[in-house]
């Protein structure tokens, strides 16, 4: 099949970009749809021009690095679907595709498709450590988890870090991601010493970012490739709420504040 | 810092502000509707309930100043949100395609400040009575039969009803979440339990300026 691309072209931070247009031919079904870049970087590296930058890595839906807008749509038009994992069978012959980076202030565009995300890893950081015991491994049933608690704990960790719910978000906001990472250590027993430091002091670096707030339009659920859900951004305002008004009994992964502030 | 006031310099802090403060005006609202609709009960009763609201100045005043609080914070963390909003998204998609958000939700900046309007409208209109062509104190029977008997103002505010209807269809659903309420029990009834919401108040509230208008109220 052929394809008509528009892509967001951008030569560094600073440039200014603009949509290129590029006719590509010989798309098979079966192709992803980085494979489709890979196809038209061979011709513009044969042409000697400058290939399209995009960020990949795993290429299966786990790394979270491939991230891109596809004609309006976070990871493009599949549900559940990673750019890597989407496949050209959902597109036909002829068709115009727009390809954008992620929009926010908080990832600011490095070069064409790639976006810079480490606002997210300063947000994971900022999280800080859990109590988990280390030297001989414990034994594994010495600690029991419910199989719901585990399968939604499961379900908040699936969460790869991919910022297609802020890209999505009209506000630009993170709370789908800080969310699903709050959440996911949250609700097992390991994490609860610090549960309540843990989501302030993460909810304070989000803050310390670029993002808009949550006004529950529900734009990153449907655009998650893991699709975490916004129950993960109500446990995050109310573990948050809880944690600014009860003062932290516990040791944090952070610096304890001095008595009396 | 108090821990009331580091909270609200997040994000999360000033939406759950909001929530809270929209859940006062709400029941207000709720209240308010349930007065007034003593209209089709007849002119004694509706003049009665006015001048029972006024026996106790010093719990009226009480009553309007928790309002006038909710109303400042909604109102303040409103601005500073959207503020923010904005200014996270500085460059838009060339293409964009919603998937999931609603007309309600993407105008709820615009459907409050028109609310916001209307309200000072309405208070000059039927409580002073400055904005009213013929204002009699005390008897609020006549003054509203009288206030809706002009039909585009009759439609200001069946319209302001409606764009009130349409702001509390997502901030009645986006309050749970801004609270953290959160449940699979109940999750699928935020959304339904907020239609059912609004619409009844938007009927309910249309149909004292709608019975002017037909005459079914005179
Ligand atoms: C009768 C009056 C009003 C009621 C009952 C009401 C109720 C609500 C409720 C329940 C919410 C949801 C809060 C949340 O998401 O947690 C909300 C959100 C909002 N309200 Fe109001 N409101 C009223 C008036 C106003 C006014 C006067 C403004 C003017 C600025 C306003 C602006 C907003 C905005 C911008 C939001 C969305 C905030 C966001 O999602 O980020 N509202 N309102
Ligand atoms: S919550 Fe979903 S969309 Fe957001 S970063 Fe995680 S996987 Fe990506
Ligand atoms: S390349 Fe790893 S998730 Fe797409």
């Amino acid at each position: 099949m052929k394809l008509e691309l528009h892509i967001w072209r951008q030569k560094g931070p600073r440039e200014k970009g603009r949509f290129v247009t590029y006719p590509v031919g010989g798309i098979e079904e079966g192709m992803s749809f980085l494979e489709v870049l890979d196809v038209l970087n061979q011709n513009l590296i044969g042409r000697g021009e400058d290939p399209v930058a995009f960020e990949h890595d795993c290429r299966e839906g786990i790394c979270g690095s491939c991230g891109m807008v596809i004609n309006g749509i976070a990871h493009g038009p599949r549900r559940g679907t990673t750019a890597c994992q989407l496949h050209m069978r959902h597109f036909s012959d002829g068709d115009v595709i727009f390809v954008e980076p992620w929009r926010a202030r908080a990832f600011p565009v490095v070069k064409d498709l790639v976006v810079d995300r480490s606002a997210f890893d300063r947000i994971v950081q900022a999280g800080g450590f859990i109590s988990a015991r280390t030297g001989s491994a414990p034994e594994a049933n010495s600690i029991l988890i419910g199989k719901e608690t585990a399968d939604l704990a499961m379900d908040a960790a699936e969460c790869i870090g991919c910022g297609a719910c802020v890209a999505a978000c009209p506000n630009g906001s993170a709370v789908l991601f800080v969310g699903a990472k709050i959440t996911h250590l949250g609700l097992l027993p390991q994490g609860q010493p610090e549960r309540l430091a843990r989501a302030r002091a993460m909810v304070e670096a989000m803050e310390g970012e670029a993002f808009g707030s949550c006004s529950s339009h529900r734009e990153c659920e449907a655009v998650c490739p893991k699709r975490i859900s916004i129950s993960t951004i109500a446990r995050l305002n109310r573990d948050y709420i809880k944690a600014s008004v009860a003062r932290p009994r516990h040791a944090s992964g952070k610096v304890q504040e001095p008595v009396g502030t | 810092m108090h821990p009331l006031g580091r909270a609200y310099a997040s994000t999360v802090g000033k939406k759950y502000a909001m929530a809270v403060s929209g859940v006062i005006l709400f029941l207000f609202v709720v209240l308010h509707m349930l007065g007034n609709l003593q209209i089709f009960l007849g002119r004694d009763a509706l003049n009665g309930y006015a001048r029972l609201l006024r026996v106790e100045p010093a719990l009226l005043w009480a009553a309007r100043l928790v309002l006038l609080a909710a109303v400042t914070v909604h109102v303040v963390a409103a601005v500073q949100l959207t503020l923010r909003n904005w200014a996270a998204r500085p460059v838009g998609y060339e293409r964009q395609r919603y998937l999931a958000t609603g007309y309600a939700a993407r105008t709820m900046v615009w459907s409050g400040p028109i609310i916001a309007a209307f309200v000072v409208y309405h208070l000059l209109h039927l409580s002073i009575g400055t904005m009213h062509p013929d204002f009699v104190h005390g008897d609020v029977y006549r003054n509203v039969v009288v206030g809706f008997s002009v039909p585009y103002v009759a439609a200001f505010y069946m319209l302001a009803q409606v764009l009130l209807g349409l702001h509390l269809y997502h901030g009645l659903f986006s309050l749970f979440q801004s609270l953290g309420a959160s449940h699979p029990s109940y999750d699928r009834w935020r959304q339904p339990f907020a239609l059912a919401a609004a619409v009844v108040i938007v009927l309910g509230s249309c149909s004292v300026p709608a019975a002017v208008l037909a005459g079914t109220v005179r």
